[in-house]
């Protein structure tokens, strides 16, 4: 194993830091420059998007159901289990559909990215794009970045929509509770700071997705090995991020409240 | 007042280096190497693996900056261009790299058509050049297969397709017979020799194998045959080919074949022997 002095460390920490601040900037400029890759980002889209659904609907689906049955046992000893529908949609839309919908599509997208645009780059297809006069940030990183931030939008109100679903579910068949109350709580507990809360955090999540992907993706090194090395840290960088991020982005809503 | 460098002279000349060094990791791969490149010339670079070919390469399409020197191209000097610049730069030069670098997810249409398909050109226009240009390679058959499909010759010849494709000013050929056997080889030569011949194209040609450059330095496309043919009948016949060897960043030897035949140097003739 390579033993690394700190100050190598620490050098290659604020160079792996500038590069991704690098790419992040690239990836949103570029959308104000030509040529614009309309198609490839419309085929992500479709990648990222509908290929994501059926993990984003069972993961919200699951999560709906056990926030149900783990807040009803509780609820149920203050005499309060009319109050499971807000429980329910208040967790779902302003913190486990963003943030639980934002991991499945980290763990899906985020390697995928990386993996694809590393085996590009040790088998020297990123160089050969260059070389032919194309800007590989242009038509491979800026795509992935405003579909993953476009389609988390739409797959986030999915998530939370089927939560409540499957909340509803165990509320209606397992605790006895009548569908308009479970609704109607829902609805009236959430608050204009809770709905955008709720769609803003998949925006940021996405970005960190698709700029941490492809950052490792487009950083590859060593061959085989390396394209395997860059999905696993793809996944680890963009799962940690998006949760730190989150509790920066929870306290930040919190003040404006 | 200090006297102007004299500007280089980059009508007659392709591509000029001077005086370029570069070390990645504090190891120096290039280490002060001047040359040119004439319009319609076809130099191969010969050295040991290591020796600091395929890096000229890179530096000439501004893939990578050297820590020194300046490099003109085509009239530009690339040490100096943004990488915005250097795109439009790239589209007047081909290369065909090692391993082919194919996009592997592409068929072969859409490989040898990348460039123009960036350019949005017509589709019907898209389709006749790049059948001509398979054509050129003798690969039209394999239009609709994708590169995994194809061998390791059959690779190169798309990678030269698509690098021809534009009719660039000028082609870098990156070992382009490397792992290759002896046959496809001679094939491959052929087709950087017709390249030469037909279109008057200004090439740089990495290569392990010596035999390459001499075979290219000895022989000339015949459109009638179709094939090369050697040079020994037509003394009068201008082959524009000549060497350059690398050893350890530097540059040991610049000259003809002929001039390399007659080199006193120990470790060149233990190269060339």
């Amino acid at each position: 194993m390579e033993i690394i002095s700190p100050v190598d460390y620490v050098k290659r920490s604020l160079l792996a830091v500038q590069e991704y601040s690098l790419l992040s900037v690239r990836s949103i400029t570029n959308l104000f420059r030509h040529p614009r890759y309309v198609s490839d980002a419309v085929q992500q889209a479709d990648l990222i998007g509908v290929g994501s659904l059926p993990i984003v609907v069972l993961t919200g689906l699951f999560t709906g159901i056990v926030l149900a049955l783990n807040t009803s046992k509780t609820l149920e000893r203050f005499g309060s289990l009319s109050l499971t529908g807000q429980l329910v949609s208040f967790s779902m839309v302003r913190e486990l559909g963003p943030v639980l919908t934002s991991l499945m599509v980290a763990g899906r997208n985020a390697s995928g990215m990386a993996s694809e645009l590393g085996s590009m780059k040790v088998t020297e297809q990123i160089d050969a794009m260059r070389a032919l006069g194309t800007d590989p940030y242009k038509k491979l990183v800026t795509p992935r970045v405003f579909s993953t931030v476009f389609m988390m939008f739409f797959l986030t109100v999915i998530s939370d929509l089927v939560g409540l679903v499957g909340g509803w579910l165990i509320s209606f068949a397992m605790l006895g509770l009548d569908t308009y109350q479970y609704w109607n709580s829902a609805y009236q507990v959430l608050t204009y700071n809770d709905v955008i809360t709720g769609l803003i955090k998949p925006l940021v999540f996405g970005f960190i997705i698709a700029t941490v992907g492809c950052y490792y993706g487009m950083n590859t090194k060593g061959g085989t090995q390396g394209v395997g090395r860059a999905t696993t840290q793809a996944v680890v960088a963009s799962s940690v991020l998006i949760l730190a991020v989150d509790a920066v982005l929870t306290q930040l809503f919190i003040s404006f409240k | 007042m200090p006297p102007e460098t004299p500007s280089p002279d980059t009508v007659h000349k392709a591509i000029i280096f001077d005086d370029v060094s570069i070390a990645f990791e504090d190891i120096a791969v290039l280490d002060g190497v001047s040359f040119e490149l004439k319009r319609g010339e076809t130099k191969a670079l010969l050295g040991v693996a290591g020796s600091g070919k395929s890096t000229i390469l890179k530096i000439c399409l501004g893939l990578v900056k050297p820590d020194r020197g300046h490099v003109y191209v085509l009239g530009h000097d690339v040490t100096t261009m943004s990488e915005e610049e250097l795109f439009d730069l790239r589209n007047k030069i081909g290369i065909v790299f090692q391993e082919s670098a194919l996009f592997d997810s592409l068929t072969v249409r859409n490989n040898v058509a990348f460039r123009l398909m960036e350019e949005k050109l017509p589709e019907v226009e898209i389709e006749q050049r790049v059948r001509e240009a398979l054509s050129f390679v003798e690969m039209e058959e394999a239009i609709d297969k994708l590169p995994s499909e194809l061998s390791g010759g059959m690779r190169r010849r798309v990678g030269i397709a698509r690098a021809i494709i534009t009719q660039p000013e000028a082609l870098l050929y990156d070992s382009p017979t490397g792992g290759l056997d002896p046959i496809t080889s001679t094939t491959i030569i052929e087709l950087i020799m017709k390249q030469r011949d037909v279109y008057k194209t200004s090439a740089l040609l990495v290569s392990h194998r010596l035999q390459d450059g001499f075979t290219l330095a000895s022989h000339y496309f015949d459109p009638v045959t179709k094939h090369m043919q050697p040079v020994d009948g037509t003394p009068q016949r201008d082959i524009h080919t000549s060497f350059m060897i690398l050893r350890e960043g530097k540059v040991i030897f610049s000259g003809t074949a002929h001039e390399l035949g007659q080199v006193e140097d120990p470790y060149i003739k233990e190269y060339i022997a």
